[in-house]
């Protein structure tokens, strides 16, 4: 029978992801009311220390599969080890965060194994006895509730910061597993990291995003002066991407990237259906803007109308004395 | 070289969705368009045999209307195309991935290029998956690419910056956006694509039975989500508004 709702336990260079830890949290509950075991699965090199961490957050049990070959992500070589690894245990489901790592190995996973994938999810629940997931599509216009009925495992990548974090300490076995890497047919030929002290677009917390609005490059260093103030990373709406005021990684929207923090600062957004289709599901939006006909307002929990050059810097400062 | 580019028609992105009376999207009268991502990968595909000479397919699963997609491909500058109606039959990903791949599998390619994930109910695993049954390496969210001597290189964003991946050809190559500028096609373009072959396929004809791509997805309910609501304004001067968000967002919101 199969059995186990399994979360791909996500880290780079030794560290787990948040998202990792929100889906054990999440997952505790659904296995609870399903009986079934919650177990992490942890793939890479020199990773077995991670394991007691997962257990924090409600992992009965934590696969780990250590080898050099999987030190830095591939496709080929992670979804070998993880097929592999449900073929050996045939877990009922398989949840992954919806990150750029997730995205990629959940489609080449479920096709593997014959199986259905629901992507970038905003809930679960259990209903009669199975996982059904709540997605966002058509940009967020339309709701879908559906699950996997048969075939197994049921699979579903799900947004960073959907889930509350909750420690609930188990002292998880740790299982140690010999894994096939197998042939990896991506050869990496080069790996170009930005360094960055801000946290990743998807996965923050806090997000100040600027758009057509911030009329030059130079100007986003006012974003990035109230980001740092709270941890947050930076955005931006295609108009100021298209323009060349800021890579294209940074863009958030149908076209870019899809967000879900608890705190979004829209500066100079006008909020387009497609701007929104990739913020709308934050906690709480804060719009700047100084038209105060602009779309975003109709979204925003809290707008100031006004100039953004003058609104900005103040919140800053404003923003590190109520924190302090 | 040969290349076929997987090209999906979807609803225009600012198209009002409404449901239909048993509580599934309606969709009748809303305009369609090529998925985004897609033109990215026609675009590439062009760009290629424009350098290196060969020839671009474009292939579809989907209705009749999906030939309109397939002619503005084909209008671009695509040499001919492939409509795979599976009729009005649920699928989901596995199910359309199963016919684009099976449908592949019956014709020359060097390259499959795609787009990474398609704009509607798109979940960006329809060409992984088949570059999985096809047996052949799948690199995604490409933005840059380059194809000689039976391999092709490429950039792919990941977590806080870039890599560049190689694989031996064929292989499939998914795009995002900053891969290229995809053109509008021309007059001229759009006059020749009338005469550009277009074929249509049935299930049957690819060799597929409907039980062969039952979907592995079960849609259990559709709903419209409640819109937001608009919050406060926050009244006053800069100075005076700003110490006012910062107090709501610390003391009501608890956000930071
Ligand atoms: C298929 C498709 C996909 C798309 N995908 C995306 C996507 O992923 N992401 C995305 O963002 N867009 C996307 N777009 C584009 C989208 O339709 C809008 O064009 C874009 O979001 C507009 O960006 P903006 O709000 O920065 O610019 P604008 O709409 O020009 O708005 C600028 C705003 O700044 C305000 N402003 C100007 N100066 C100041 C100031 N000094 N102080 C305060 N406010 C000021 C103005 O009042 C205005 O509201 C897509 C479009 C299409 C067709
Ligand atoms: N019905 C389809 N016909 C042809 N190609 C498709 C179809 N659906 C998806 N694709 C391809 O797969 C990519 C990813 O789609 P998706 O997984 O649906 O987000 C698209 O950009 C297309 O290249």
């Amino acid at each position: 029978m199969a059995k186990g709702i399994w979360v791909f336990a996500e880290q780079l260079g030794g560290q787990i992801k948040k998202v990792s830890f929100e889906l054990l949290s999440e997952g505790r509950k659904a296995a609870d009311t399903l009986g079934e075991e919650l177990c992490a699965v942890l793939v890479g090199k020199d990773v077995a220390g991670l394991a007691a961490s997962l257990g924090e957050y409600g992992a009965d049990k934590v696969y780990v599969v250590d080898n050099a070959a999987l030190e830095n992500y591939s496709t080929d070589g992670y979804t070998n080890v993880i097929a592999d690894l449900i073929k050996q245990y045939e877990p009922s489901a398989l949840l992954l965060g919806c990150t750029v790592t997730g995205r990629d190995l959940a489609a080449q996973v479920a096709q593997r194994m014959q199986t259905g994938l629901m992507t970038d999810c905003i809930g679960m629940e259990v209903a009669d006895g199975q996982l059904v997931f709540t997605r966002p599509i058509y940009a967020g216009k339309v709701i879908v509730k559906a699950c996997v009925p048969d075939a197994r495992p049921a699979m579903a990548t799900i947004r960073p910061n959907t889930f509350p974090v909750a420690s609930n300490a188990k002292a998880a076995e740790v299982v140690t597993v010999d894994a096939n890497v197998g042939e990896v047919r991506q050869v990496v030929k080069e790996v170009i990291r930005v360094a960055s002290e801000r946290p990743e677009l998807t996965e923050a917390d806090i997000i100040v995003s600027g758009g057509r609005g911030m009329k030059g490059p130079e100007n986003f260093k006012i974003l990035e002066e109230l980001a740092d103030v709270v941890g947050a990373a930076v955005g931006a709406s295609r108009a100021a991407v298209d323009a060349g005021w800021i890579a294209q990684s940074f863009q958030v929207g149908q076209t870019g990237k899809t967000v879900s923090p608890v705190l979004y600062v829209a500066c100079g957004i006008s909020g387009a259906i497609q701007h929104l289709a990739g913020m709308s599901s934050a906690k709480c939006i804060v719009a700047v803007n100084k038209d105060e006909e602009a779309n975003i307002f109709k979204v925003a929990d809290y707008g100031v109308v006004g100039d953004l050059f003058d609104v900005v810097p103040i919140l800053k400062e404003e923003v590190k004395k109520v924190i302090a | 070289m040969k290349i076929l580019v997987c090209l999906k028609q979807t609803f225009d992105t600012e198209a009002k969705i409404v449901l239909d009376g048993n509580g599934k999207i309606d969709r009748k009268g809303v305009s369609m368009i090529v998925n985004p991502y897609d033109e990215f990968a026609v675009e590439e595909a062009l760009k290629i045999v424009e350098k290196d000479g060969g020839q671009v397919t474009v292939i579809s699963v989907g209705e009749q209307q999906a030939q309109d997609a397939l002619r503005q491909a084909l209008a671009m500058g695509a040499d001919d195309a492939v409509l795979v109606d599976a009729g009005d039959k649920e699928l989901d990903e596995y199910s359309t991935a199963t016919i684009l791949a099976k449908a592949i599998s019956g014709m020359e390619y060097d390259l499959v290029l795609g787009g990474f994930r398609a704009i509607d109910d798109g979940s960006a695993q329809v060409a992984g998956r088949v570059a999985e049954i096809l047996n052949i390496p799948v690199v995604n969210v490409v933005t840059k690419l380059e194809v000689a001597g039976g391999k092709a290189v490429a950039t792919r964003e990941i977590e806080g910056g870039n890599e560049v991946l190689e694989v031996s050809l064929p292989a499939v190559i998914t795009a995002q956006k900053g891969l290229n500028e995809p053109r509008y096609p021309s007059m001229k373009g759009i006059m020749k694509a009338k005469k550009k072959p277009l074929a249509k396929k049935t299930l049957a004809d690819v060799g597929l039975d409907d039980s062969q791509i039952a979907p592995k997805v079960k849609a259990i309910s559709f709903s419209l989500p409640e819109a937001r609501q608009a919050g406060k304004v926050i009244p006053g001067e800069a100075a005076e508004a700003a110490a006012e968000l910062a107090k709501l967002l610390r003391e009501e919101a608890k956000v930071i």
